[in-house]
């Protein structure tokens, strides 16, 4: 489903990835480990369509990332969550039903969700936090994705959401998604992961399941290869 | 997906998020009686030469308080990161410029509209149907300029600096041929003659411009 | 190799301007309507003639740029453009001062003058722009897209200023037509100018290559801290 061989991306003439080449197969979740500034986040920015490599290809489903119809099979949360605060909770979502093609009928059903439904017409702004969270979630689920990029996704949500998004990507997998995200969250990421990556200093240093050792000591794969 | 139809949804999302925080059309409306008010100051306004001037002043608040609102085109989409999802949905570049530029020249237009009239009073102009098309296309040329410029500045630090200093110099042409227009069909004049070369020139720049910043979007925003 | 070509080129140029002065003042007469201020055509019109043929290189760079993704073209279109901006200077410095002494003023918003004022405040932009965004490729791509948008500008900028002009007429610095020994002294002040300027072109892309290398030694020393 995914696939990326030989990828270089500088950043005026620094490697922030060297080389980097992993697949990713439908049903599959990736954990994309490292340190900070070991290219985590330029990698799956590269696999969200928001910058291109320098050398070596990435496909989705056979296509380039900045296709649109690679563009139409990806879901996206990062750091931001990518919601207009001036709009109301229905108004964000009727934006991105518009922009990726998805019927309005959609809108409630993920907002039930999400629950979200009740306050469907208020403004994100006055949001709190977990709402705004799940809100995004609702965003990036709402057009089906077969691919979930997910940037350190666990970091600043609620249990809830926590919650939330675990069960989605549960589903996501069983209608044959993948998932791709870094994290820091090593539990909660290697008890969904069937796949892992370790990342340093923009190189691959290790590439395989998720094995049992993984799950019984998170921390594992950095004692090995020395992130300390 | 239709593209024309995300350029909508854009534009609307941008329109409907203006109306309730209002936050570039107020400073920008009152930007332009601000500068209004200095203009008057400055050249008295019922001398038969500030007559002569009017295009060109009025230009001049239309251009400055201009850059209130391209300054904010994208820079309203850094909050919350949702330029990124704009950027990774599958619309055509294209579609997000028209869908940008489309909101902003009807902020623009209605800072336009409200100027107008208290222009008209202060400088005891006479306004004339004629100046509808000169508006509208010189607006385009301030907005397709901005607009671009404003992408391209969105991750640029000094970017409130940077525009104004980018944007004036290449909208030189448009903004001649918009003020001298303006000032010859208020003095009564008609489209014909030297006036229809300076709209040629006006709809030669539109063009060109536009051009240009639908084909170099795509680099500008993904690189 | 490179600083070699610098020096022989910088050293070829100055020669021909010192030779070609002693013709230009020493041996050419005085010009029938203008005197003796004549003479600062022989920089100002070559000044032109160059600051666009920079303006030229860079436009070609930042297209190579975009296409190839090479830091050196990125280099060439920055040197260019800097040093293009500074023969428009000249030009500007010079064509004030020709039209202080023929006509009294220091600005006469000539249409030559005026246009070439915009096109200087335009790559001014782009001068100013560069260092206002710290990541490396980011700024060379935003650079070439501002180096196309600004040179798409310059014919428009020339033609509409130029109209404006016809119908609003001001003074005017008349070059007219040249015996064939001034024009000698033309093409050979404009070639030695060249060779200078082509020499400070290559200066200043030996500085921009080492002021890359080291924002990148930068980034790597802070990563392995």
């Amino acid at each position: 489903m995914v696939a990326v061989e030989g990828v270089w991306k500088y950043f005026g003439d620094f490697p922030a990835l060297r080389d980097v080449s992993l697949n990713v197969s439908r049903g599959a979740c990736l954990a994309l480990l490292g340190r900070n500034g070991a290219g985590k986040t330029t990698l799956l920015r590269i696999l969200a369509g928001f910058s291109k490599p320098a050398k070596g290809t990435v496909t989705i489903a056979g296509a380039a990332p900045r296709d649109l119809s690679a563009r139409a099979r990806v879901g996206y949360i990062g750091h931001g969550i990518a919601v207009w605060d001036e709009l109301s909770a229905e108004e964000n979502l009727r934006v991105f039903a518009t922009l990726y093609g998805v019927d309005r009928a959609q809108i409630p059903v993920w907002l039930e969700r999400v629950g979200l439904l009740r306050v469907r017409e208020g403004l994100a702004r006055e949001f709190s936090r977990g709402m705004r969270q799940r809100l995004a979630i609702a965003r990036a689920f709402l057009h089906q994705p077969e691919l979930l990029v997910l940037d350190e996704p666990f970091t600043s949500l609620d249990d809830r959401a926590i919650a939330l998004l675990q069960s989605l990507l549960r589903e996501a997998r069983e209608r044959g998604a993948c998932v791709v995200m870094s994290t820091h969250q090593l539990r909660e990421a290697l008890e969904l992961a069937s796949d892992v990556v370790l990342l340093k200093n923009g190189r691959v240093a290790h590439s395989g399941e998720r094995t049992e050792e993984m799950l019984k000591d998170p921390a594992w794969l950095y004692a090995r290869y020395g992130e300390g | 997906m239709n593209s024309f139809g995300a350029a909508v949804a854009i534009a609307r999302k941008d329109l409907r998020s203006e109306l309730r925080s209002k936050e570039a059309t107020n400073a920008a409306v009152s930007f332009a009686l601000v500068i209004l008010l200095i203009l008057s100051v400055a050249f008295e306004p019922t001398g038969d030469e500030t007559h002569a001037i009017a295009g060109g002043l009025l230009w001049i608040v239309f251009a400055f308080s201009g850059t209130l609102i391209l300054n904010r085109t994208f820079a309203r989409e850094l909050q919350n990161d949702a330029l990124e999802a704009l950027i990774a949905a599958p619309i055509p570049g294209w579609a997000l410029f028209l869908g940008k530029a489309t909101s902003s020249l009807v902020m623009m237009l209605v800072v336009e509209v409200v100027s107008l009239p208290i222009f008209a009073i202060f400088y005891d102009v006479s306004l004339v149907w004629t100046l509808v098309p000169v508006l509208l296309l010189g607006t385009w040329a301030l907005v397709v300029v901005g607009v671009a410029f404003s992408a391209l500045t969105v991750n640029v630090q000094l970017r409130e600096v940077m525009l104004p200093l980018l944007i004036y110099p290449t909208l030189v042409p448009a903004l001649i041929a918009s003020m001298i227009l303006t000032g010859n069909l208020l003095d009564g004049q008609a489209f014909a003659g030297d006036n229809l070369t300076w709209l040629r020139l006006l709809v030669g720049f539109d063009i060109i411009y536009t051009a240009l910043a639908v084909g170099l979007i795509d680099i500008v925003l993904v690189g | 190799m490179r600083e070699k070509a610098i020096y022989i080129l910088g050293l070829l140029g100055a020669i021909a301007l010192v030779a070609n002065m002693y013709n230009i003042f020493l041996v050419l007469p005085d010009e029938a309507n203008q005197g003796a201020i004549y003479r600062i055509i022989f920089f100002h019109v070559p000044a032109a003639i160059i600051a666009f043929t920079f303006f030229f290189v860079a436009l070609i760079c930042s297209v190579a740029f975009l296409a190839f993704k090479t830091f050196k073209a990125d280099a060439i279109a920055v040197a260019a453009t800097e040093v293009g901006v500074m023969f428009a200077t000249i030009n500007l410095v010079t064509g004030s001062i020709w039209g202080r002494n023929i006509w009294g003023i220091w600005w006469t918003w000539d249409y030559r003058i005026t246009s070439m004022f915009v096109c200087v405040l335009l790559y001014l932009g782009y001068l100013i722009m560069r260092p206002a965004i710290t990541e490396p490729t980011q700024r060379a791509t935003l650079a070439a897209v501002l180096s196309i948008f600004a040179f798409a500008d310059v014919p428009i900028v020339w033609f509409s200023i130029r109209w404006w002009r016809t119908q609003h007429p001001g003074p005017v610095l008349e070059t007219g037509g040249l015996p064939h020994n001034m024009a000698m002294a033309l093409l050979y002040n404009f070639l030695a100018l060249l060779a200078i300027g082509t020499a400070l072109v290559l200066v200043r892309l030996r500085s921009e290559h080492v002021q890359r290398e080291i924002e990148s030694l930068r980034r790597l020393a802070l990563v392995e801290a």
